[in-house]
């Protein structure tokens, strides 16, 4: 048995709210966060809906007491707003003597700069601070300065897995005794290049997603941050820390099927779920809640669908997705979805699957459409991107 | 991959410092490995990736690893930019999927996977010049925790042009018409290239075995005057002292600005031949991952091959063997290899 690893803060920023209880009101009042794009100029605005937080990058900086000269990308921007709340809501003081570290994740990194500067990069001095912006692992860079972590950094891009997976090595690191603490989690702003990729795939959808149903169009993309704070127990009992939950399983796989596709059995999201299980030492009937992957794309529901058959068999937990809220925020979809999972076990609640009005002629899966009270003593929550990578985390009650 | 062509047994022997600001890796024939209408359609880091992972498993007589880690500081920029040309220029119109599925900074370790049907574990670091390095710790813990009994890591990255032009612009790289080396480097910036460098890392010691990799520290930040201490601190965790380095390898690049982090570190294991190897390969986000390289094949014949040696001090018999790297001050790694 690993030994446990504490969760002792979280911080997010979303469309649906920019901190934990406007995150959670919103959840608990079906106060979804989906709207046209209102940040940036795209020809696609009036096509697609989005999960956009609504705060300028201007408004971001003063939030954050930057200079106005800075070279932040919103990526940047949004990661730091969400890892200094964790951090407060852990009740750090940084720096300190024990061994900190980060592991963020992004998919998009600095593109929203890169694409609004590529060309005139080349003989714009006042643009030129941007250039060393692109690469995913600037975003990782300003939140460790801006929080003043020195030691252990780094950066996870696994698609729409990715903070699945910067949660998970966190936890290794903890385990192992190579960090008492780190802050883990991811950040992804929209982006021209986002939206188009994803269009010419053709799973936008034009209307509200509409996760595990019958008629559902495709996805509504998002952005957003959010961290959690880990910590090793010896930490927490030297510090007498509040824990909100413990990270109790993880589990990583590969579908191997399809650079962008999940195959038909959802093979690798139903070995990622059982390895999960394994390593927290439950068994299936023991989970309360899914936070299901649940993009609403036709070929993700189904697959994962299979999967968590698969998994559970005839007794499937209450599962929703809550995408319908956030849109898919990429690289932080995992992130959030943790931040939703600790909250649904801290306040003994299920959150509704919004959108939902027919069954999968394929498969008998019906998603918790209404707010449902009752204990959870453990969450599953799932994590899939392109490359066929699938990440299962399960959160259990402090 | 390198800019000296495929790893192969003669490789130091033939191998010719470059001295171009930036020099693309000799790309080998791909078409035993991928179907033609593939190579057509990939970028050169996702098969730069996929050559240098089949040769370490061949080399190791492994058909499919448990795990496949990737480290890569830009990932599959060529794509990237390519995708990007296309909004840009089209003012988002006429596009196709194919360059955005391949932008994605997991397609090297995806695509390996694919081809493998290798259904483990699989992970991308994309932390600048410590994206390989994650890999490696990554992969140490797990076989460590015997989690997995063999792990793929490896590092990956491509030149693409205008992120190329634009690290020139900004002299990180140096400027086209500049011709130095390392040793003759007086400009700003360094040489840049790509490259891919694979490794099968065990948890037995096999017949092929080249060297034990003991331990790898990574550190965002740290002041050159705190880099020896850092170092001590590391060895020290690992039962040694500075005086029992036989061989270090280090990041020199030329870097004018930079490169002062590595000569406290020369002093102070004292007994270290002093190796580089960017002057072979090149600079780019995950070129450290040919450092193992280095010290395995170092392990391996227990002497440095005259092109690797930095500093002339008597060689004396090779165990313990230091890395060290950092680019531009920040992203500092050591590993830790052990003769076997």
């Amino acid at each position: 048995m690993n030994p446990r690893v504490a969760i002792t803060g979280v911080g997010i920023i979303s469309s649906i709210g920019n901190s934990v209880e406007a995150n959670l009101s919103a959840l608990l009042n079906k106060r979804p966060g989906i709207s046209r794009v209102q940040n940036f100029a795209t020809t696609q605005k009036d096509s697609i809906w989005v999960g956009e937080v609504k705060l300028t990058n201007a408004e971001l900086v003063d939030m954050l007491g930057l200079p106005h000269s800075n070279n932040f990308t919103r990526t940047a921007l949004l990661g730091c707003y969400a890892a200094k709340q964790a951090v407060q809501s852990a009740g750090i003081t940084l720096p300190n003597d024990y061994r900190t570290g980060i592991i963020s994740s992004t998919s998009v990194g600095g593109m929203d700069y890169t694409e609004r500067y590529f060309y005139r990069y080349l003989d714009d001095l006042s643009v030129q601070p941007y250039i060393t912006s692109h690469d995913a692992g600037d975003s990782s860079h300003k939140i460790a300065d801006y929080l003043g972590i020195k030691g252990f950094v780094s950066t996870i891009s696994t698609a729409c897995s990715s903070a699945a997976n910067a949660i998970m090595m966190g936890a290794r690191l903890v385990q192992a005794g190579r960090v008492d603490r780190i802050i883990v989690g991811g950040t992804d702003a929209l982006s021209k290049f986002t939206i188009n990729g994803f269009k010419t795939l053709m799973i936008l959808s034009d209307e509200f997603c509409k996760p595990f149903d019958n008629n559902r169009k495709g996805l509504n993309l998002g952005e957003a941050a959010a961290y959690l704070v880990l910590e090793s127990e010896q930490v927490v009992k030297k510090e007498k820390k509040q824990v909100l939950a413990y990270l109790s399983g993880y589990g990583n796989a590969n579908d191997a099927f399809h650079q962008t596709a999940s195959s038909d059995n959802g093979e690798g999201a139903y070995l990622a779920m059982r390895k999960a299980l394994e390593v927290a030492g439950l068994s299936p009937d023991e989970i309360g809640y899914i936070n299901v992957h649940g993009t609403a794309t036709p070929n993700n529901d189904l697959s994962e669908g299979r999967a968590l058959q698969r998994a559970f068999g005839d007794s499937v937990p209450l599962f929703s997705s809550t995408k319908a809220f956030t849109g898919h925020t990429l690289a932080a979809a995992a992130a959030i979805e943790a931040v939703y999972s600790i909250l649904s076990i801290r306040n003994e609640v299920v959150f509704p699957n919004l959108n939902f009005d027919t069954p999968m002629s394929e498969i008998n899966l019906v998603p918790q459409t209404e707010l449902v009270y009752r204990p959870i003593k453990h969450v599953l929550s799932n994590s899939f991107g392109f490359g066929g990578n699938c990440s299962t985390l399960i959160f259990s009650q402090a | 991959m390198t800019p000296q062509g495929i790893w192969r047994p003669s490789f130091f022997e033939e191998a010719v410092p470059i001295d171009s600001p930036i020099t693309a890796a000799i790309q080998p024939s791909y078409k035993a490995l991928i179907p033609p209408a593939l190579i057509r359609r990939m970028s050169r880091g996702i098969k730069m990736g996929i050559f240098a992972a089949q040769q370490a498993l061949d080399e190791a007589g492994v058909s499919t690893p448990e795990a496949i880690i990737v480290g890569t500081g830009l990932g599959c920029s060529e794509d990237s930019e390519k995708f990007l040309r296309t909004i840009l220029d089209n003012d988002e119109q006429f596009l196709t999927p194919t360059s955005f599925i391949q932008s994605t900074h997991n397609t090297v370790a995806a695509q390996i996977a694919l081809r493998l049907a290798c259904q483990g574990y699989n992970f991308t670091y994309v932390n600048r010049s410590v994206s390989f390095e994650s890999g490696m710790l990554d992969a140490m813990l797990q076989i460590h925790s015997g989690e997995v009994a063999n792990v793929l890591v490896g590092g990956v990255d491509e030149i693409s042009d205008h992120t190329y032009s634009l690290l020139q612009r900004i002299g990180y790289i140096k400027p086209d018409g500049v011709n130095e080396s390392i040793k003759t480097s007086q400009t700003q910036g360094v040489n840049y290239a790509e490259g891919a460098t694979f490794f099968l890392l065990s948890g037995e010691r096999t017949a092929e075995s080249y060297a034990e990799l003991v331990d790898v520290h990574i550190i965002n930040s740290v002041g050159e005057d705190e880099i020896t201490a850092t170092i001590s601190g590391f060895l020290q965790g690992n039962g040694l002292t500075s005086h029992d380095i036989d061989i270090a390898i280090l990041g020199i690049n030329g870097d004018k600005a930079f490169d002062s982090y590595y000569f406290p570190v020369q002093e102070q294991l004292t007994n270290a031949d002093v190796l580089y190897y960017k002057h072979l390969i090149g600079q780019y986000d995950s070129c450290s991952a040919f450092a193992p390289a280095v010290a395995a094949t170092v392990a391996k014949h227990g002497a440095a091959q005259p092109i690797l040696r930095w500093q002339g001090r008597p060689q004396r018999p090779v165990k313990n063997i230091l890395l060290y790297n950092q680019y531009r001050g920040k992203d500092h790694s050591l590993l830790l290899v052990r003769t076997c």
